[in-house]
């Protein structure tokens, strides 16, 4: 660099005041480089797109066929007019969903314990923003990977129509974002990795087998009913399902599988509101445990 | 050298019962290197953290740039850029665009945005890598880019925590030619802390700081002056005899480490013969030199800066986080 340059550049710096910044704009524009920053390390890690794929493959591939047959496989369908797979289809992209915006969400906790988060937490920029750039994040990526799903819908006899798929984008946008949510706000609270396991076990598993993604949410035991009900994710997966397989059967038989609740069956708007008020709760509480401190 | 960018007075931390920082003063002038020299848990961290408004002072007041770190620690941040200790980059992201990310959170114009990562690129010596990811960057290039990110938004004050802790010494020596030359082309103040006596060196006034106090403050020559003159050190096969007979003979009273006798005198030159030949205890070697920033801080503080335990967990941390980089 020459010497002129160099003297310019002295000159900038002495005389430099900056203006005050907009801590609002400023923010804004944190939530957006914080949500690109994840879809960038989203698609440079190529292996973790294709090894996501692999565990819905086993579990429509393996689980499917082998529990279809072990129940005698018609039995599923002869009551419904759907197969075991089918039905299980949209609960498996209910699941990477579910895996993958809380997984995405919880790389705060990563990003804390290899210090990038320090970066970040020392800006000037109001903390509310990492809550809001990390769910975001985290929704947008569950979005992607079940949404890449989709490609598997006719090996397992699922219909699709574009109106199908169009309407599944807002639907799997507020399951993302509700559990997303939910994985900011576990991470708030978690200071390093060591809690981690007990999550998956405790609660990310809890979660999934409860929601629905495996057998339908009727004639259980009522302490189950309960459980099922009180999961979030069941909010999220039943609207989910009613809709991907609502081109492959009839509406009636749709409804069949259908949550209810005292018997009724609940209307997906109200189903999509329950989940999306669970999210702005949930990353409500995020953002006042991120404001504190650390 | 213009007016005081950093000033702090009686500043305390205390951890419960433990005082990390017992009531420092200090003054940073515009455009200085300004070292912040002790052993590991001296408190050099919790006060720089202190200043850079990542820890509030359990008592006292400081102010950077002339703005209050407890009252408005957001102007502060504006005005300041920040290399931490331990690593802070995402190394699966290119270099370039660690400092997007960077410029985007500091609100650097979007106009601007480009040029000043070219630039800051350019003056790290960054540029032919900067489209790789950091996780294949060494020790050192990460370190200049963290330096190239701290400075993107032009902070007026530029605060670095070690920021050559685990580097081999040649990478040291590197990242302290830049940090001059970063002072030189834009007169940008450095206040940074060290465990290196070596280091300290570089800066124009250094603080030596030791069981959260400040022992003694000043330009490396003045500190060094302290010590009064020159540092003769000697080692005999009989060291307790030596020590006597020079206490007794020559009135200088020596001090011991192991079979090494240490004296500080005032004009070495003359001293050494006399010492060779008033001596009838048999001298093995003798060594005369100007002190170091090392006899400064024996000679405040009665201990030896502990160097080699310090740089043995150095290694360790290195060794660590490459481990913990690569599983990531």
């Amino acid at each position: 660099m020459s010497i002129e340059t160099a003297s310019a550049t002295k000159a900038t710096v002495a005389t430099a005041t900056p203006a005050p910044i907009d801590t609002t704009a400023a923010s804004l524009r944190a939530v957006y480089i914080i949500w690109y920053r994840d879809l960038l390390r989203y698609w440079r890690d190529r292996w973790r797109v294709v090894a996501s794929l692999a565990q819905p493959l086993l579990f429509l591939v393996v689980f499917g066929s082998g529990l279809s047959s072990s129940l005698g496989g018609g039995a599923f369908g002869s009551r419904t007019g759907f197969t075991y797979i089918q039905f299980m289809y949209p609960g498996i992209i209910g699941m990477s969903i579910l895996f993958t915006a809380i997984f995405g969400a919880m790389s705060i906790v990563w990003d804390r314990e290899f210090g990038f988060l320090k970066e970040v937490l020392v800006a000037p920029i109001d903390r509310w923003a990492v809550a809001i750039g990390k769910a975001l994040g985290g929704t947008t990526q569950a979005m992607i990977q079940g949404m890449i799903l989709l490609v598997l819908a006719p090996f397992v006899g699922v219909k699709l129509s574009l109106l199908t798929i169009l309407a599944m984008i807002p639907l799997s946008a507020v399951l993302a974002f509700g559990l997303a949510s939910f994985g900011v706000m576990l991470a708030s609270m978690m200071k390093s990795l060591q809690g981690f396991q007990v999550v998956m076990n405790f609660l990310m598993m809890p979660m999934f087998f409860l929601s629905g993604a495996l057998f339908p949410l009727q004639g259980l035991p009522t302490w189950m009913t309960w459980i099922t009900r009180l999961d979030p994710a069941s909010y999220g997966i039943d609207p989910l399902r009613r809709v991907v397989l609502s081109d492959s059967g009839q509406a009636a038989a749709v409804d069949r599988f259908a949550m209810t609740i005292g018997g009724q069956v609940l209307p997906i708007g109200l189903e999509v509101g329950i989940m999306f008020a669970f999210g702005a709760v949930l990353l409500g509480v995020a953002v006042v445990m991120f404001q504190r401190r650390d | 050298m213009g007016e005081a960018v950093i000033q702090a007075k009686g500043l305390v931390k205390k951890y419960g019962e433990l005082e990390a920082v017992r009531g420092i003063d200090l003054d940073v002038k515009q455009g200085e290197i300004f070292g912040f020299l002790g052993p590991n848990g001296a408190g050099k961290s919790t006060t720089i953290s202190m200043l850079c408004t990542l820890l509030s002072p359990t008592s006292g007041t400081a102010s950077v740039a002339g703005i209050d770190v407890v009252h408005d620690p957001a102007r502060v941040r504006q005005r300041i850029g920040l290399v931490f200790q331990d690593p802070s980059l995402d190394d699966q992201l290119t270099g370039r665009e660690n400092l997007e990310f960077h410029a985007f959170i500091y609100s650097v114009p979007a106009a601007k945005r480009r040029e000043r990562i070219d630039k800051m690129l350019d003056l790290l010596q960054l540029t032919d890598r900067a489209g790789s990811q950091v996780r294949t960057y060494s020790g050192g290039m990460k370190r200049r880019l963290e330096i190239a990110r701290g400075m993107l938004h032009e902070p007026q004050i530029m605060f670095l925590d070690e920021p050559t802790l685990g580097l081999d010494p040649q990478t040291r020596r590197n990242i302290w030619t830049h940090l001059n030359d970063l002072r030189e082309r834009t007169g940008i103040t450095i206040f940074m802390t060290t465990h290196y006596m070596d280091e300290a060196e570089y800066c124009d006034r250094i603080a030596i700081i030791d069981r959260g106090q400040i022992v003694a403050l000043g330009t490396p020559d003045q500190l060094k002056a302290m010590v009064g003159g020159d540092v003769v050190t000697m080692t005999s096969t009989k060291p307790e005899e030596a020590a006597s007979e020079i206490e007794k003979v020559l009135h200088v009273v020596p001090t011991r480490d192991d079979g090494t006798l240490r004296m500080e005198v005032p004009d070495g030159r003359k001293f050494v013969p006399r010492l060779v030949r008033e001596l009838t205890v048999p001298v093995d070697t003798v060594s005369l030199r100007r002190p170091s920033l090392d006899d400064v801080f024996l000679k405040l503080t009665g201990r030896a800066i502990r160097d080699e335990e310090a740089s043995t967990q150095d290694r360790m941390r290195a060794m660590a986080s490459r481990w913990m980089g690569r599983r990531r």
